[in-house]
């Protein structure tokens, strides 16, 4: 890896948010440690309620503040903490250094402006340009996400242009300032498989090219294991284990992980049953005591409902947060 | 030998509202498909968004009857049948939906949704104890799809998606249906939760002698538990065959599908950006019902072909040939 | 901010009651005979005699007011449930009938609801003769198309919706599917309608009544009392501010528990 590939773009540290108040308290998030390079994609990856989302939503400064509460904890961006920015300046970051790809690309496209003047309103109001260096820079940026610097497409409504087309629009918007960091929460999960693969395409090649450090957000394994370079597994709002792309794809730690990724069926797996994770996914309301993951978990044991694991390393650069690291694996 | 399910070139059409000509908006969801399902077996069917996949569904329940052409299920033909007639064999096809949450009437404690179906197959009319009889029958059900009967008077919000997933095929199998049409079952849950529902079905299936039409664009699960697929495109079906078959693709659309099935090899960054063409044009579409990778021969009608036994293809060239080069 | 809200629901539904027991039980708790004309006291203000003053026959206004709550609950109810039949039928054979039943009776619902509400009930109230019947048909007539606008929309969304695919598969008929899952997942927004509609019912049969077109005197009723202390407003307001303000509260009480039931019953807003 390069010098500069190692540098930190984005940090987390102990981030806990909780939603409502009294008996309804949720913790959704509990102590996130995460952190993003530059030129690399950090997949976080969980189910329903896990925390992801909020995680991301948060470090874009887009959380409803209530009901959401930061208790505790510090986000870096370049260094500095943007949890004390100020709202004006949390604004120019978001979409200029900090930019977001959602999964409905038809839900934030505004259905009444043509793409052309929505990718032109951010570069007019992050980067100041004029109307005319705004087109000029509108057409290059198309070009860049595959619509062709098309002057047709400039000129279409939102709802003239295909899905696969409206994400790529929605990737030209976030990424039309250069932003250092891109978060992309589920942005193939409404779209087919073959539209997927080009999407997710563009993502890698974007990355590439303009050396942004990528959040990917996401619950899907198999999208996870073919772009990402680390991965984080998160659990109850809890990162369970983090660590290389073949690290966690080899050689899982953590029983989560394990039986996660044991449970995608495949074609390979024909005739055989498939290994599955008994109970249900805890809403955030209800997370059990100790480690959150011990009431479905084959290896728990008395420790693991009172205390919770820390995460710690287990080897090269993946940690895990579990007791039964070292237990054989019981079939 | 025929099968348990035939369909024979099976035409669906919806013709668009409005003051323009008739016929003017009608557009063809489902365009002249033959197919047939062995009995006991899991048939795939698989295609992206707006193939006519659910639409085909639909007409093979007769919830929205064809446009044309017939579909047999154990030797009757459902076209044939009275709508009061059609009403009582539709009990022995049932379908599961995509989303869990909708599929359960929010009103209902789970145990009436469940009688609902008792009723209607008459289950124990007329016998003594009727209403212990369907209580019984209703913890059974519960019990099969690993639900706890204590909970029958509990609503359907009280349940989480996987759970309201298992109540809707106890539902189901609550008027003894033998052919199941299974609309993206688990795409709807977390991750975690599929392979618990996938394991389940895949028991009953054994356990109670059942067919399944299994529709998905999860390439994954499909080839994990089908017999055969069927590859829709465009309201066609492009291919049809064993997953062996398919694994080796003949058809250039299933070759593109299969070679973007997920998890499987990294992304290349450096890989140049292909450009497809439906991406190029809008969405306006192409003509209805003809090939759309044919080019120049578009304007004909292709046929189905028979290149290896139970391997059928529709396309106009035989790319075996040329997939070897590649 | 929400217990404000609850606070208000809860004097809302306390005040309703209050006007319906009063109604109901209104021989035994009012002080006097509303008809009883009394020359000697006429216009004489609030006092321990006569609670809220008397009227220019000498009538008690406390009285009037609450005999004056029966024929606006009886209105209220009685065109109400009229509405709720007609559109309730209407709305379910629009969105469960063929596109042409639907355009059909959609343009005869769009038609009533084209005309001015007071203009349309005076021409119904003429046709069909003044009295509190006829008030009560013209109502019922009125809003039918709101109901059946409502129904039609939800029934619409609800026929989409899986249980009711799955109940024709499971081999139900449309009348069970139509009792079983229609209308009870429709009875939440009826019911606000319900609610919202009432008070207007209530605001039109007062306004019939003041027109001289509803309840016929010496029968008190709200909008009938405001008639009559129209002329005395400098002389005697009290004539006008009691029944004004029953009336005021009543109308509130009614659009108060229709916001808070549709905030309860739309589950975005839930939790």
């Amino acid at each position: 890896m390069s010098s500069s590939s190692s540098e930190q773009i984005l940090k987390i540290e102990n981030l806990n948010i909780s939603f409502g108040e009294g008996e309804h308290r949720a913790k959704a998030v509990r102590g996130v440690d995460l952190d993003v390079r530059r030129g690399e994609l950090h997949a976080l990856v969980g189910e329903s309620g896990s925390g992801k989302t909020v995680t991301s939503t948060c470090v874009m400064g887009l959380l409803p503040m209530p009901p959401a509460v930061i208790e505790d904890g510090r986000i870096y961006y370049n260094n500095e903490d943007i949890l004390k920015y100020t709202e004006e300046q949390r604004r120019k970051t978001r979409g200029r250094e900090i930019a977001m790809v959602f999964q409905e690309p038809g839900k934030y496209l505004n259905p009444a402006l043509r793409v052309g003047e929505q990718i032109m309103e951010m570069l007019r109001l992050h980067l100041g340009m004029s109307g005319k260096e705004a087109e000029v820079r509108a057409l290059e940026i198309l070009e860049m996400v595959g619509l062709g610097g098309n002057r047709r497409v400039l000129k279409s409504f939102p709802h003239e242009l295909s899905g696969g087309m409206k994400q790529r629009v929605m990737i030209a918007i976030a990424i039309c300032c250069n932003p250092s960091l891109l978060i992309a929460d589920e942005p193939t999960t409404a779209l087919d498989v073959t539209l997927q693969l080009q999407i997710l395409k563009l993502i890698m090649q974007l990355r590439h090219k303009l050396d942004m450090g990528i959040l990917f957000i996401s619950h899907d394994l198999a999208v996870v294991h073919d772009i990402s370079d680390r991965v984080s597994v998160i659990y109850a709002g809890k990162i369970v284990e983090t660590g290389s792309r073949e690290e966690i794809f080899n050689t899982p730690a953590h029983p989560y992980t394990k039986l996660l990724l044991e449970s995608v069926p495949d074609a390979a797996k024909r005739g055989k049953k498939l290994t599955t994770i008994s109970g249900r996914v805890p809403d955030a309301e209800h997370f059990p005591s100790g480690c959150a993951f011990h009431p479905r978990c084959p290896l728990a044991e008395d420790k693991c409902t009172k205390n919770q694991p820390e995460m710690a390393a287990v080897d090269g650069s993946r940690k895990a947060a579990c007791f039964c690291l070292d237990k054989e694996w019981r079939k | 030998m025929s099968s348990f399910v035939e369909i024979v070139n099976l035409e669906k059409t919806f013709r668009g509202r409005g003051l323009s000509k008739k016929g003017a908006h009608s557009f063809t969801a489902v365009d002249n498909i033959s197919l047939n399902i062995e009995r006991n077996s899991v048939f795939g069917l698989v295609g992206e968004s707006g193939c006519g996949k659910t639409t085909l569904s639909r007409s093979v329940l007769y919830l929205d009857p064809p446009t044309s052409g017939e579909i047999k299920i154990d030797g009757i033909d459902l076209g044939s049948l009275s709508t009061s007639r059609l009403r009582n064999f539709r009990k022995r096809i049932q379908i599961v939906f995509q989303d869990p949450n909708s599929s359960l009437n929010p009103k209902m404690s789970i145990e009436n949704s469940i009688k609902e179906g008792l009723y209607n197959l008459g289950y124990a009319s007329g016998e003594t104890g009727r209403r212990q009889k369907l209580d019984q029958r209703v913890d059974e059900l519960l019990d099969l799809v690993g639900i706890t009967p204590g909970h029958k008077k509990r609503y359907p919000h009280e349940f989480s998606g996987g759970q309201k997933q298992r109540i809707v095929i106890a539902r189901a199998l609550s008027v003894e249906p033998d052919f199941m049409i299974l609309d993206e079952p688990v795409s709807n849950l977390d991750v975690s939760i599929q392979a618990q529902i996938i394991n389940l079905l895949i028991e009953l299936k054994e356990k109670l002698s059942l067919t399944y039409l299994f529709i998905s664009h999860d390439l994954n699960l499909v080839s994990y538990l089908s017999d055969r697929i069927a590859v829709m495109f465009k309201g066609q079906i492009v291919e049809a065959g064993t997953v062996e078959d398919l694994m080796t693709p003949v058809h250039p659309y299933t070759m593109k599908l299969f070679s973007s099935i997920p998890g499987i090899n990294r992304i290349d960054e450096e890989q140049d950006l292909v450009f497809h063409v439906e991406e190029a044009g809008y969405s306006e579409g192409l003509p209805e019902g003809y090939c759309f990778y044919a080019g120049e021969d578009s304007e004909a009608k292709v046929e189905m072909l028979e290149i290896n036994d139970g391997h059928v293809v529709a396309c106009f060239k035989d790319n075996r040939i040329e997939r070897r080069k590649l | 901010m929400n217990k404000t809200r609850n606070l208000l629901f809860k004097i809302a539904v306390f005040f309703l009651i209050l006007i319906g027991v009063a109604a109901f039980a209104a021989p035994f708790v009012s002080p006097y005979n509303p008809t009883d004309q009394n020359t000697d006291i006429r216009f004489s203000g609030p006092s321990s005699d006569h609670l809220l003053g008397t009227d220019n026959f000498g009538r008690d206004v406390l009285s009037r007011i609450i005999y004056g709550s029966r024929p606006v609950l009886i209105v209220g109810l009685v065109s109400v449930s009229l509405a709720l039949l007609i559109g309730t039928i209407v709305g379910l054979a629009a969105g469960l009938g063929r596109n042409m039943t639907d355009n059909i009776l959609m343009l005869l619902m769009d038609s009533i609801l084209s005309f001015p509400t007071i203009l349309l009930s005076i021409t119904v109230v003429s046709f069909l003769g003044y009295g509190l019947v006829q008030v009560m048909l013209a109502i019922g007539i009125i809003f039918s198309p709101v109901f059946a606008r409502l129904v039609r929309a939800e029934t619409l969304s609800i026929k989409t919706e899986g249980y009711v695919e799955a109940s024709r598969a499971l081999g139900s008929g449309t009348l069970k599917i139509i009792f079983k899952h229609i209308i009870p997942n429709l009875l939440g927004k009826v019911v606000v309608q319900c609610s919202i509609t009432f008070a207007t019912a209530v605001v039109i049969e007062a306004s019939l009544s003041f027109l001289g077109l509803g309840t016929q005197p010496p029968e008190p009723s709200w909008g009938l009392m405001l008639k009559d202390a129209r002329n005395y407003l400098y002389q005697a307001p009290w004539m006008a501010i009691f029944p004004g303000l029953a009336l005021a509260f009543c109308v509130l009480s009614f659009n108060i528990i229709g916001d808070t039931l549709s905030e309860r019953i739309n589950p975005r807003l839930m939790k």
